[in-house]
This record gives C-alpha cells, sequence and structure tokens, in this order.
C-alpha cells in the first residue's frame, strides 16, 4: 500500500474527561496508511478510550478527530463500518459456535447476505477454525478465542484495525501465532493501531510508537527517531586483531565528534556525538594503523526508550 | 435503522437465552403450571367432589359474585353450580395471573439480553459495530417483547384447550374464552410483555448482572396481584371495556418508559458501564 495516501487518522488536542479525571490530555498525532502505529502505556495511560474516541464510541470533550476524514462522533456508523476492532478481553457469545459468532457480526458490519457465508468459511479457514467453527466458543482454548477475535474484526475487510492487547493471557505460543497473524497483515499493507504494555512486541511490529502516560502522549517516533531524541549521543564498540598502542589509543581519543574513550584489551568503546559519525570514525581508525575486526554501534531497545520516557516524566514531576 | 441487523439481533439474542437454562426453566415450568396443571385442579375438583360440598364453596362465592356486573351476574344465574364454580375459577379469578407470564418472558428475556450482555463482556465488541444506537435498541426489545408474546398466546391456547376439555363432561360445548379474555390476550398481554421489557431496561442501567436485573423486574408482578386482589374484592373487574382501559394505561406507561430508556440506551452511557 502506498504510504503516502490520504491520512487514515488526524488527531489534534484530543481531550477526554470523566469528571474530574483527564481520560485523554491533549493528544496529537496522525497515522498514515498501511503504517502499524503502536500506542504504549501503562494501564489507564488512555490507549482503550483513545480508541473509543477513535471510533465513537465515546465524543470528545474538546479537540478534534478524523479518520478516513469523517468525525467519529457525528459519523460513527460510517467510521465503524472501516474500522475493526480486537477487543482486550476477546467477548465472544460464548455459547453460540464461532460460525454463528461470525456471522452475525458479519450481518452487522453488513457483508451482504450473497457472500457472507462465503466470507465466514474464508475467515474460519484462514485462522484454522474451520474443524471446529460448530463448536460452542466455551469449550475453545484462549488462543483460538484469540484468532476467533481477530477473525472477527477482520471479517468485513476493514481498512483499519484495533488491536488492544493482542497477546494479553495467552500462552508464549499462542502468543507467537498472534504475532506471526499481525505482521502478515503488516506486510499486506494493513493499518494497524496497536495497544500494549508488551515492549518486545510493539518493537517488532511498530513503525511509530506514541508513548502515553496519564491521557498525554510523551513521546512521539519511530524507534530510531526516539531513541536519537533520547540519546543524541552514541557508543560504538570496536574489536581489534591486537589490542592498540599508546599511540594509537591517542589517534582514537583525538577525532572532532568523540566525547569519550575507553579501551579494555582489544576492545575499545567510543561515545559519539552522533551515530552519522560511525563510518568517519573508523575510517579514522583504519588510517591510524589499526586492524579492525569489528564494529557495533550500541542500540537502544524499545524499552529502554519506553523506561527513559516514563522514568524521565516522574522526574519531572518531582 | 436496518431490519437485517435487527433481526440478527433478535435472533442471536434469542438463540443465547435459549442456551441459559437459569432463563428458559422458569419459563417453561410456569406454563405448565397455568395452562394445564392449574385448570385442570379447577375444572375436575366440582366434579369429583359431592354436589354440597361445591355448594358451600359457591356460597362463598356468591358474596363475591354480587359485586359483579349485572351482565355477569347473568352467566352464573344460567348455570348449574358445579358449572358455576369452574367458571368463576377459570375465567374470573385467573385472568390477571395470567399476565405474570408476558412479564415474566420478557423481562428473563430482557434481563439476558441487556444486563448478561454487559454481564457476559459482549457488550463492548457489539459497540464497535457500525450499527446504531436506534437498530441495537430495537433488536433488543423485539428479542424479548416478542418471544414473550408468542410464548404467552401459545400458554392461552394450552389454556383453552385444557379447560374446555376437561370441564366437556359438565358443559357439553366450548365456552371458554368469554369476551373479556379477547383484549386480555391481545391488547393487554403485548402492552405487558413491553412494560416487562421497558422496565428490565431501565433497571439494567443500575445493576451488574442477569439475576439482580431478573429479581429487581420481578416486582412488577405486584401490578398483576393487584389486579388480581381487585379481581376478588370486586374493586376492579376484569370484563371487557376495563381491560381494554388497562391495556390503554399501560400501553402509555410503556410508551413514556421507552422513551426514557431510548435516551439512556447510547454508546456513550453504555459503554461507561463495561
Amino acid at each position: 500500500m502506498d504510504k503516502h495516501m490520504d491520512t487514515v487518522i488526524e488527531v489534534k488536542e484530543l481531550h477526554r474527561l470523566f469528571g474530574d479525571i483527564r481520560a485523554v490530555d491533549g493528544l496529537t498525532f496522525e497515522v498514515q496508511p498501511g503504517e502499524v502505529f503502536g500506542l504504549l502505556g501503562p494501564n489507564g495511560a488512555g490507549k482503550t478510550t483513545t480508541v473509543r474516541l477513535l471510533n465513537g464510541l465515546l465524543p470528545p470533550s474538546s479537540g478534534s478527530v478524523r479518520v478516513f476524514g469523517l468525525d467519529p462522533a457525528t459519523q460513527g456508523e460510517q467510521v465503524r463500518q472501516k474500522t475493526g476492532v480486537l477487543t482486550e478481553s476477546p467477548s465472544h457469545y460464548e455459547r453460540l459456535s464461532a460460525r454463528e459468532n461470525l456471522t452475525f457480526y458479519g450481518t452487522l458490519t453488513e457483508i451482504p447476505e450473497e457472500k457472507l457465508t462465503g466470507r465466514v468459511n474464508e475467515m474460519l479457514a484462514f485462522f484454522e477454525l474451520d474443524g471446529r467453527a460448530d463448536d460452542k466458543v466455551e469449550t475453545y482454548s484462549k488462543g483460538m478465542k484469540q484468532r476467533l477475535a481477530l477473525a472477527r474484526a477482520l471479517l468485513h475487510q476493514p481498512p483499519l484495525l484495533f488491536l488492544d492487547e493482542p497477546t494479553s493471557g495467552l500462552d508464549p505460543e499462542a502468543a507467537q501465532q498472534v504475532n506471526a497473524l499481525i505482521e502478515s497483515l503488516s506486510h499486506k499493507g494493513q493499518t494497524i493501531i496497536l495497544c500494549t504494555h508488551n515492549l518486545t512486541e510493539a518493537e517488532r511490529l511498530c513503525d511509530r510508537v506514541a508513548v502515553m502516560n496519564t491521557g498525554r502522549v510523551l513521546a512521539l517516533g519511530s524507534l530510531v527517531e526516539l531513541s536519537r531524541k533520547l540519546w543524541p549521543a552514541t557508543w560504538v564498540d570496536v574489536k581489534f586483531w591486537e589490542a592498540p598502542s599508546a599511540s594509537q589509543f591517542e589517534a582514537a581519543k583525538n577525532f572532532s565528534g568523540v566525547k569519550q574513550v575507553q579501551v579494555e584489551s582489544a576492545l575499545l568503546s567510543a561515545r559519539l556525538e552522533s551515530k552519522e559519525t560511525i563510518p568517519a570514525y573508523v575510517r579514522h581508525l583504519v588510517e591510524s594503523g589499526l586492524s579492525i575486526l569489528s564494529v557495533n554501534p550500541r542500540a537502544h531497545s524499545l524499552e529502554d526508550i519506553y523506561f527513559a520516557i516514563q522514568n524521565g516524566r516522574k522526574e519531572g514531576e518531582q | 435503522m436496518n431490519w437485517r441487523s435487527i433481526r440478527a439481533i433478535a435472533l442471536k439474542d434469542y438463540k443465547e437465552v435459549r442456551q441459559n437454562k437459569a432463563a428458559w426453566i422458569p419459563a417453561l415450568v410456569l406454563p405448565l403450571i397455568f395452562a394445564v396443571a392449574m385448570p385442570l385442579g379447577f375444572t375436575l375438583l366440582p366434579q369429583l367432589i359431592p354436589t354440597e360440598d361445591v355448594a358451600q364453596e359457591m356460597g362463598d362465592l356468591q358474596d363475591l359474585i354480587v359485586l359483579m356486573p349485572p351482565a355477569i351476574q347473568q352467566i352464573f344465574a344460567e348455570t348449574s353450580l358445579e358449572q358455576g364454580f369452574i367458571i368463576y375459577m377459570t375465567a374470573f379469578l385467573f385472568a390477571p395471573m395470567f399476565l405474570i407470564m408476558p412479564l415474566m418472558f420478557s423481562s428473563i428475556i430482557g434481563a439476558d439480553s441487556f444486563v448478561g450482555e454487559r454481564e457476559r463482556k459482549t457488550m463492548e465488541a457489539l459497540l464497535y459495530t457500525p450499527s446504531s444506537d436506534g437498530t441495537l435498541f430495537m433488536g433488543k426489545i423485539i428479542a424479548s417483547v416478542v418471544p414473550a408474546i408468542l410464548l404467552s398466546w401459545f400458554t392461552y391456547a394450552v389454556y383453552i384447550i385444557v379447560v374446555n376439555a376437561a370441564s366437556w363432561p359438565l358443559f357439553g360445548r366450548i365456552w371458554f374464552p368469554l369476551p373479556a379474555w379477547w383484549p386480555l390476550m391481545f391488547w393487554l398481554t403485548p402492552a405487558i410483555s413491553l412494560l416487562g421489557m421497558a422496565a428490565t431496561v431501565l433497571i439494567s442501567s443500575r445493576v451488574k448482572t442477569f439475576m439482580e436485573a431478573y429479581q429487581l423486574t420481578g416486582s412488577l408482578v405486584i401490578f398483576v396481584l393487584l389486579l388480581m386482589v381487585g379481581q376478588i374484592s370486586g374493586v376492579l373487574y376484569l370484563g371487557v371495556f376495563s381491560t381494554f382501559a388497562i391495556g390503554t394505561l399501560v400501553w402509555l406507561v410503556d410508551a413514556v418508559l421507552i422513551y426514557i430508556s431510548v435516551g439512556t440506551f447510547n454508546r456513550t452511557n453504555l459503554i461507561a458501564k463495561i
């Protein structure tokens, strides 16, 4: 899917109050087609309220929301026609079968009668539920229920998919299956909003993330962008064939852009002002007569970024 | 409003309640008692006990019959003691009791539909569908009111058959239902069904479980008991006109309750309670 088509979601200064509680407090972000956008944050950060606002289940207290150019507060039915939502708990009609559940939701999402049976069968087969399609859902495992919930969210082929904690409560195997499904959807160009506090999952799946807390976006961007914002300087580990001599160590220190150098036997760790400096620095080391075995820039995981942001917020509050 | 979706919601709720034994077992037992056991008792009793005992019972009933309008008193004047006893018990005394059924059926299904949906955590997914609030509301009304009316009518049909069959040896003809039963069945019963459902919707916003909603709506039975007391004491007699008038009053109450319910049944209110 072309990433430069019209913006899927536009949120500006969005606020939602419940009495005195600010569930969403001045949210501003955009989501482009084909993007996997993560809403990260602890419980109570405002992720689920944001999803409800974007789907027209709640009207905003102030600010503006556009989903496919539509206002969810007044055009909720049209918006929900274009969205599929995987709620935090799978919430199926447990006394009905998977087929009955999907047929019911297919009718409500206005899939034409003549196409409904075919589409339901297609989804049951895709999510490997066709063998037990007519069994009551209450007899299903958690993983099967989650797959059925995904099938329900995708049944009417919505161009925008919201996934609220998609792997919550699943065993590692089932979680891996669900993540693989999300990845395959993402590769097909599906726009996805992923609400999660599973950072490994978000790092693997998301193009960009918004780190939220108490209804506010604390940071927004891709992993690289956030990492650069938080840590403009970067560490690089360089391994040599043999330990550098005193003059070579001096040469390694005397390079513009180097802030700090540590040497331990044949391993040199240098703190550079930015990642862009690395190639020139490596060239400088080679020209200084050092034989390089490997160069490893230290990357920050989403977990590092997330906690740096959340801790920064706490320190700011103190 | 989308009628295809309304139909799907109503059918889904019906399928769900059919699977809920706590809901349908009482709904099955009560009609069996009302439509079969009790009329059999009332009609066979005067045929099995000595005439003088029936006469003694009728003597007590005579005090109540004199309170009835003259046209009804005429019915008893033209019958034997045994026939009078059967008519009084099955066609008059027992009539208000039948209103418990539409009330019970609609409140059971309504409680399962409105509160059960929330209790089972399926409401949120339903709210994320494109269906309008009106479509969801209408689907749920139909889900609870239509089966309640149909089940009540079925129970009436069984009652009519049992009463006529069991009293055949005494009457030798089909004498039941009396005229007042027609507005009872086709005017008051649908109104009462709607009353049970509307009360459930209002109650559902204040309770958390199906059983709480069911028990609270059960308090509406007081209305039926008042009708019965009115009937026994002669204060309010369920004739054609009075039944029609009570039905009209209930329909008006329904309209007010539905109006209030529609106002409360919206996504913002519903999502707040999840």
